[in-house]
């Protein structure tokens, strides 16, 4: 399967795609595989019914719906923050600009908790909304803030570098044949950036279904409520259900599988949109 | 005369390439609002969070904040955080150097596929990253009974720790080298092996210096994740105090246990640990813009 052409000038194919496999192979597709193993052990009736039980359903609604959400929200702010980075300039930007990566460096738990004081009913914002009946944190409410939170570099991260190659003059010649900002903006410019806007949005989405640690301190974790999938599994695991819990993930594997073909699929779609190879 | 044409020069070059050109420039009152809804949401979502953190860790003033972190519990979880980040950070950096190698360097059938799989990790949840080590090495698995006639403990203990923060950062440092390796090419190296260096003499003086930044843009981030990771870490730690809680893992027992400052003094480190990422990300990217465009600066 794997050969390289013949005439090679470089030493090291074998030791370094060798290592690269082993190494791939130990700690990633060994382990993972022993999910769908375990898994195919398993009675079909039974998965069946571990994995469309009540309380595990009510799971994926909360955890996907939450998501798409959270990730249609990055995916709008996510294009008005990274335009006004990348098009104007104005105090402030080159901070922001360096913080909005926060989300990846900052460890899930710290925001996790850091969130909860926010807007806890008796914490900074949460003291203000709950006179208004607003109940943010220990509800689904706080799902969606927290995935919020995560997910907005990968929108401004995707968007902002196809902003910055877009040549002026795509919109010059629309203004020059007498389209107005707007026009441009809808028929020119927009369509230029949705391929990267997509693959900012699938990959909020994609981290949005898998996240944990920012989500668990901030939900309340109500079964049926606001218990996210992956604490489901963890759930299961402290039960010693380790059936459950891999049936359980396995459904969330093939999930984030599908997902990251298609994430895969745009950004080939993105490179060759913008005429650049990989 | 000249002096205000300078200034206007001036004025002109801080402006971004599109506020320069008239069919790009936005109508001022578009400006305010675009900015002011972004900078806003911003504000909001990520800037009050990370303020927040430092607040509440001095909620109950310094000498709470300090006898958190000098707490014995405290300190372990940081040697173990600190344990997980140095087996972990070499070994991927290892991997992600062998892995660009061999991708940007030479072809072969199923790259493509190769690139798909090194990027899994990141689309898996944190809590099945700790999971499959619980279905290999815990009681149940595969190797449990014989790791248990062994007398060897690999869920629940260190080893366990380490795996996960292994899967769960294995990509940074790769995804950051294949890239660059490959729009960089091979005709150095090539060059170099026909004047006669060494494989590793040309890897160590050509290839190496080539993609420096980027190696260590990889590895600052691959060294956050390992440190701040908390999910998967959660599933294979068993929460034994002293012994198998890393830094997260310790806010989160405080926190439980209703010590908030404590929970947050001891989060303020790891947000520290995030700025100074930033602060070095930035750095480099500063760094890889000047030798991009050197006049700019």
């Amino acid at each position: 399967m794997l050969f390289a052409k013949s005439h090679r000038v470089l030493p090291g194919f074998g030791l370094s795609l060798g290592f690269t496999l082993t190494y791939l192979a130990l700690i990633v597709l060994v382990p993972l595989s022993s999910v769908f193993i375990k898994t195919s052990g398993m009675d079909f009736a039974r998965f069946v019914d571990v994995v469309t039980s009540p309380r595990v359903v009510a799971s994926y609604k909360l955890t996907f719906g939450a998501s798409l959400i959270a990730a249609l929200i990055n995916s709008v702010f996510g294009l008005i923050l990274a335009w006004a980075l990348v098009r104007y300039t104005f105090p402030g930007r080159k901070l922001i600009d360096a913080l909005v990566d926060l989300p990846f460096a900052l460890p899930t738990a710290v925001a996790g908790i850091s969130l909860t004081a926010l807007y806890a009913p008796n914490g900074w914002l949460g003291q203000f909304l709950e006179p208004l009946g607003i109940k943010i944190a220990f509800g689904p409410a706080g799902v969606l803030v927290a995935l919020i939170f995560i997910g907005l570099p990968f929108v401004v991260r995707t968007v902002q570098p196809v902003l910055e190659d877009l040549d002026v003059e795509f919109e010059e010649a629309a203004a020059s044949l007498g389209a107005s900002r707007f026009q441009t903006l809808m028929r020119v410019t927009i369509p230029a950036l949705f391929p990267a806007l997509l693959t900012g949005f699938s990959l909020a989405f994609a981290r949005a279904v898998g996240e944990y640690g920012s989500v668990i301190f901030i939900a309340g974790n109500l079964p049926m409520v606001s218990e996210i999938t992956p604490l489901l599994i963890i759930t299961r695991l402290e039960e010693f259900d380790y059936q459950g819990a891999t049936a359980i993930a396995s459904v969330m594997l093939i999930f984030s599988f599908v997902l990251l073909l298609i994430v895969n699929g745009l950004q080939a779609w993105t490179s060759r949109r913008s005429g650049k190879g990989e | 005369m000249a002096d205000s044409a300078i200034i206007l020069d001036r004025r002109k070059a801080s402006l971004s390439k599109f506020e320069r050109h008239f069919a790009t420039r936005d109508r001022t009152v578009v400006r305010r609002i675009v900015i002011t809804a972004g900078v806003s949401f911003f504000l909001l979502f990520i800037v009050l969070p990370l303020i927040a953190v430092f607040v509440e860790a001095f909620r109950r003033g310094a000498g709470v904040y300090f006898a958190a972190l000098v707490d014995a519990d405290a300190l372990s979880a940081m040697r173990l955080t600190l344990l997980a980040a140095a087996i972990a950070v070499p070994l991927n950096l290892l991997f992600g150097l062998a892995a660009s190698w061999a991708i940007a360097k030479f072809e072969f059938r199923g790259k493509s596929l190769l690139l798909t799989l090194i990027d899994l990790p990141f689309s898996v949840s944190p809590v099945v990253a700790g999971l499959i080590y619980v279905l290999v090495f815990g009681a149940q698995g595969w190797f449990g009974t014989w790791l248990m006639d062994h007398d060897i403990r690999i869920i629940f203990a260190v080893p366990g720790i380490v795996l996960a923060t292994l899967f769960v950062t294995f990509p940074f440092v790769a995804r950051e080298l294949i890239p660059l390796m490959q729009a960089q090419g091979r005709d150095e190296e090539e060059a170099a092996i026909t004047l006669g260096a060494s494989g590793l003499q040309t890897f160590w003086r050509v290839t190496l210096p080539n993609v420096k930044w980027a190696l260590l843009y990889g590895v600052i981030l691959c060294n956050a994740r390992a440190m701040g990771e908390f999910g998967a870490v959660s599933v294979v730690s068993g929460h034994i105090r002293g012994e198998t809680n890393t830094m997260p893992l310790h806010v989160e027992i405080l926190y439980n246990e209703y010590q908030f400052a404590a929970a947050f003094a001891v989060a303020s480190l790891l947000a520290m640990l995030a700025l100074v990422t930033l602060a070095i990300k930035s750095y480099i990217e500063w760094r890889a813009s000047r030798q991009l465009f050197p006049e700019t600066t």
